[in-house]
C-alpha cells in the first residue's frame, strides 16, 4: 500500500486550505463528535432553510484525513436538499467501507473521490467518516428542531 | 552497574535473534523498526515455544482435574506465579493475584477497597494528572459510588510530578494514593519513596501502577514499601490476557472478593458462599493458564539477561533518541527532555503535522510508533496538545533504528511541506 494513494494532492489541499471552516450562526443544531480511539474531534453546526442545507459550519481538530473530509463535506452538502445530502453521505460511506473495491462516482462525490485510497487503510476510515457522522447527527437534530418549532406540526396552543 | 559497564557485555544483536518478528519485512520489503514497546512488547521465541509446548503437551484445566495432565497444567500454572513472585521480590507467592491485565487489577483494588468500606463519605483518594485512564476511571467510579472525593497531583512544565502541594493533598482524609511509577506518555519516573512515605504517615494505602516500570527496571516490592503494585504481562515480553496484582498479604486477606464464580470459593450453598484465601479469592473462573506459563518464560528470559542490564540499555537508548530527535527543527518532546529519572517512552509533537499523519508516514518507512492520546487525555490537556506521537524502546532497540526514525521524521516534514 503506497502512502501516496492515501495522501492525494486534493486531500492535502483541503487540509491546508479547508473550505467553510469556523462556526457560524444561524444554526438549528450543533453536535460535538469525538473519535475515542485517537481523540480527533469536530464541533459541527447545521443551518436549514426549509428543505435546503444552507450552511454547514465547523471547528475541527484532527489529522489531515479528518480535516480534509469535513472540508469536502462542506463543498458537497451546502446548497443541497437534505435528501440529496443524505444520498451523498450514503455514497461516501459506501466508498469508505468498500475496502478499496468500490468505484467512486465523481459526479456525486467530486473531490470526495480522492478518499478512495483511504478505504485501503482501515485505521484511517474512521478519520474520514468523523465529520460525516457528525453531519448526519446534526441534520437529524435540526429536522426535529425545525419541525417542533412549527406550531402547525406540534399543535402548540398559540 | 553503569551504562558503560553493561554496554561491553550487552549484545543487542544477539538478543534480537531471539525475536523472530524483528526480522520481518513489511510492505515494500522494508525492515520492521518496532518502536511501540510501551504499547506492547514483542515476544522472544522462548515465550512462543513455552506457550506452544503447553498447549501441545500439557493442556488441561487447573486445580480441579485429577488426571495427569491436570496435575502438569496446575504445576506449570503455579510455577508461573512462583516466577512472578521471585521476579518482583514478593515475600510470598500468595501475594501474587492474576488478573486479565493491569486495568483489571486496578479495577479490582478500587472496587474491593470501596466494598470493604476503606473508602467512604468524606474520604479522599489522590491520583495524578499523568495517569493512564486505567488509573483514573476506576478511582472516579469508586469515589462517586462511595461519596468520597477524588484529588490529584499536577504535573510541572518539565513533566515531573508537582510535589509542592503534597502536604495539602495528602492529609488525614486521604485513604488511598494511586500513582504510576513510570508515565506511559511522558516517560517520567516518579519519586515513589517521597509519596509512599507521606501517604503512610497519614495512614493511607499506596497503589502503584508499574505497567511501564516492571518491564524496564529492577523491581523489589518489599523494598518499595507500597501496599499494592499492578502490571501487565504483555509489556514484559509475555502474552496478552494476564495481569498481576501484588498486594500485602494482610491486606488481601481482609478484603472481600472482586468477581464471583468458580475457584474463588471455599464452599457454596444456595443461600450463601464462603470465600477462598488469597490469591484464589480474587481469581474467579478458569485462570490465564497458558499465559502464566508464557509470562514465566518471559521472566526467565529477562532474568537471564539481568534487569540491571535491561535498565541500563533502556537508559542509554533513550538518551541517544532524545539527543537525535531533539535536533529536528519543529520537534518538541512532551515530557522530560533528558534521560534522567526517565523511562523509554518519548512523546513528541512535530510542528504543523498531526500525529496520525506522522505515524502514517513513519509506517510507510517501516517505523511502527503510536499516535493519539495514549490513554492519557488529562496529561495531554496539561500540555495543551490533543495528541502526540510516541516512540518507545526496549531491550531489543538499536541506535540504528533510532537513526531510521530520525530520517523518517525528516521525510515526513518534507512530505507535508513544513
Amino acid at each position: 500500500m503506497n502512502v501516496d494513494s492515501l495522501y492525494q494532492e486534493i486531500i492535502l489541499d483541503h487540509y491546508k486550505h479547508p473550505h467553510g471552516s469556523g462556526l457560524r450562526e444561524p444554526f438549528e443544531a450543533e453536535v460535538h463528535h469525538v473519535n475515542p480511539t485517537c481523540g480527533d474531534e469536530v464541533t459541527l453546526r447545521v443551518h436549514l432553510d426549509g428543505e435546503t442545507v444552507s450552511d454547514v459550519s465547523y471547528a475541527a481538530e484532527g489529522c489531515s484525513i479528518s480535516q480534509a473530509s469535513v472540508s469536502v463535506l462542506n463543498d458537497l452538502i451546502v446548497g443541497r436538499s437534505v435528501d440529496e445530502g443524505m444520498a451523498v453521505l450514503d455514497s461516501f460511506t459506501e466508498l469508505m467501507q468498500g475496502k478499496g473495491k468500490v468505484e467512486p462516482d465523481e459526479d456525486v462525490l467530486e473531490d470526495g473521490i480522492a478518499f478512495a485510497g483511504v478505504a485501503q487503510f482501515p485505521a484511517r476510515v474512521k478519520c474520514a467518516l468523523l465529520g460525516w457522522m457528525a453531519w448526519k447527527d446534526a441534520v437529524s437534530q435540526a429536522l426535529v428542531t425545525s419541525s417542533s418549532s412549527d406550531p402547525a406540526i406540534t399543535g402548540d396552543p398559540t | 552497574m553503569t551504562a558503560v559497564e553493561s554496554s561491553t557485555t550487552y549484545d543487542v544483536a544477539r538478543i534480537r535473534e531471539d525475536f523472530p518478528i524483528l526480522g520481518r519485512r513489511l510492505s515494500g520489503d522494508l525492515p520492521l523498526v518496532y518502536l511501540d514497546s510501551a504499547n506492547t512488547s514483542q515476544k522472544p521465541q522462548q515465550v512462543v515455544d513455552a506457550i506452544a509446548d503447553h498447549y501441545a503437551q500439557h493442556n488441561a484445566n487447573v486445580a480441579r482435574a485429577m488426571h495427569q495432565l491436570g496435575a502438569e497444567a496446575t504445576a506449570a500454572f503455579e510455577l508461573g506465579r512462583d516466577k512472578v513472585a521471585a521476579f518482583i521480590g514478593a515475600p510470598s507467592r500468595d501475594e501474587v493475584v492474576y488478573a486479565k491485565n493491569a486495568s483489571e487489577a486496578l479495577n479490582l483494588v478500587a472496587r474491593v477497597l470501596g466494598d470493604a468500606g476503606r473508602i467512604g463519605p468524606g474520604d479522599e483518594v489522590v491520583i495524578t494528572e499523568m495517569e493512564h485512564h486505567s488509573n483514573i476511571v476506576p478511582w472516579q467510579q469508586v469515589t462517586q459510588r462511595t461519596g468520597a472525593t477524588l484529588r490529584w497531583f499536577g504535573v510541572t512544565d518539565e513533566g515531573r510530578l508537582d510535589l509542592d502541594d503534597i502536604d495539602t493533598l495528602i492529609t488525614e482524609r486521604t485513604k488511598v494514593v494511586s500513582l504510576t511509577w513510570v508515565s506511559n506518555m511522558l516517560g517520567t519516573i516518579n519519586p515513589l519513596d517521597v509519596v509512599i512515605a507521606k501517604a503512610h504517615s497519614v495512614g493511607a494505602l499506596v497503589v502503584v501502577d508499574a505497567s511501564q516500570a516492571v518491564p524496564q527496571i529492577p523491581v523489589d516490592v518489599a523494598a518499595l514499601g507500597a501496599d499494592f503494585v499492578v502490571f501487565t504481562g504483555h509489556k514484559l515480553l509475555g502474552p496478552t490476557g494476564i495481569g498481576v496484582l501484588w498486594g500485602r498479604y494482610d491486606l488481601l486477606a481482609e478484603l472481600p472478593p472482586f468477581l464471583g464464580g468458580g475457584e474463588m470459593i471455599e464452599t457454596v450453598t444456595m443461600e450463601r458462599s464462603t470465600y477462598a484465601a488469597p490469591p484464589s479469592r480474587f481469581e474467579a473462573g478458569t485462570p490465564p493458564i497458558a499465559q502464566s506459563v508464557g509470562l514465566g518464560a518471559a521472566i526467565d528470559y529477562l532474568s537471564a539477561i539481568g534487569m540491571q542490564n535491561v535498565a541500563a540499555h533502556e537508559q542509554a537508548i533513550t538518551a541517544y533518541a532524545l539527543g537525535a530527535m531533539q535536533e529536528i527543527d519543529g520537534l518538541t518532546v512532551v515530557g522530560p527532555k533528558e534521560a534522567v529519572m526517565r523511562g523509554g517512552a518519548v512523546s513528541f509533537t512535530l510542528d504543523g503535522i498531526h500525529p496520525h499523519d506522522v505515524s502514517q508516514l513513519l509506517d510507510s518507512r517501516g517505523v511502527a510508533v503510536r499516535a493519539g492520546h495514549h490513554c492519557a487525555k488529562p496529561a495531554h490537556l496539561r500540555f495543551g496538545v490533543q495528541s502526540t506521537t510516541r516512540a518507545s524502546f526496549y531491550l531489543y532497540t538499536t541506535e540504528q533504528e533510532i537513526d531510521v526514525l530520525v530520517e523518517a521524521l525528516h521525510h515526513t516534514k518534507k512530505y507535508f511541506g513544513s
